[in-house]
């Protein structure tokens, strides 16, 4: 899905095809999904990171289409300022704020997959290590203390850094999930480590593959 | 042209690197007598109708909707000139 300053949607939709899927483009200012199986809402600037990071993008016409579906179970999946989208509509807990050392942070990072049975991380195993890039400045996740106590118990932690707190997020948190696994956001970029040749590995393709499974069965 | 001032700042439990970085501006500037500082968003909303009670009521669905994320701001809210 892309809006105006989405920067990411190209790759998303190339590692979508190197999962061997079949990428297809929804634009913001559209109404209706076109059938698809699953949603990603890329990384970058949707509407220049005005007002807050996704505050605006949580308004587009698409996303009246997006919310009741991804309720109802739709698997989708945001990136970054996907992320930050999810987070504005509602769609999973807590906020994205500025990074605790206000710099921009762009690096290939380790993380510890704590959650693989979401929509988006079945293809890992529990506890696997996987090194993607994080590339963002508003990064730091943040949730008041019951609703990480809720996170925690419900196992909806998706992800956490698995070396050093890059950004200040709270519990080290990288990425969550709904209730139902359908929705999973991630600060890091999986889109962007699907071929050793452009990325520091290919861990992240178990995002993309791991969806296919669900639509498959 | 009646007017809604909107002011939105972080919770206080929620980390201001922003805020603590002008505080530690302010020091090297040698304004020591500065102990802390937050930052916010101030929103001035012009209005075709009156300030009136009508008018608070939606502008504080506007700021909590839009102008705040409850999860990690607060607002507070009154007519300009007031």
């Amino acid at each position: 899905m892309t809006f105006p300053g989405s920067l990411d949607d190209r790759d998303a939709a190339r590692a979508v095809t190197a999962a061997g899927a079949e990428p297809v483009v929804l634009w913001h200012g559209d109404r209706g999904l076109k059938g698809v199986d699953a949603v990603i809402l890329p990384g970058g600037f949707s509407y220049g990171d005005y007002l807050r990071c996704g505050a605006i993008a949580r308004f587009a016409p698409v996303m009246s289409d997006l919310v009741p579906a991804a309720r109802a179970g739709l698997p989708v999946l945001g990136i970054c300022n996907g992320f930050q989208i999810l987070c504005e509509a509602h769609l999973l807990p807590g906020a994205l704020t500025r990074n605790a050392g206000l710099r921009f942070i762009n690096r290939d990072l380790p993380l510890r997959v704590e959650n693989a049975r979401t929509a988006w991380t079945r293809a890992y195993a529990g506890g696997e290590r996987i090194v993607v890039p994080l590339k963002s400045g508003e990064g730091a996740y943040a949730a008041d203390p019951g609703t990480l106590a809720d996170l925690e118990a419900s196992g909806a932690v998706v992800l956490r850094y698995a070396a050093d707190n890059p950004n200040g997020s709270a519990a080290a948190i990288a990425g969550v999930c709904n209730a139902d696994g359908n929705v999973v956001g991630l600060m890091p970029h999986p889109e962007h480590a699907v071929d050793p040749l452009t990325g520091p590995s290919a861990d992240g393709l178990g995002f993309f593959t791991s969806v296919l499974t669900g639509v498959a069965a | 042209m009646p007017r809604m001032i909107v002011e939105v700042m972080l919770k206080q439990e929620i980390h201001d690197p922003q805020g603590e970085a002008i505080a530690s501006a302010c020091h090297r500037l040698g304004f020591g007598q500065v102990r802390g500082v937050r930052q916010g968003k101030r929103f001035e909303v012009e209005l075709d109708g009156p300030a009136d009670e009508a008018a608070v009521t939606a502008i504080t669905q506007l700021a909590r909707e839009l102008l705040s994320n409850p999860v990690i701001e607060d607002f507070t809210l009154h007519a300009d000139g007031t």
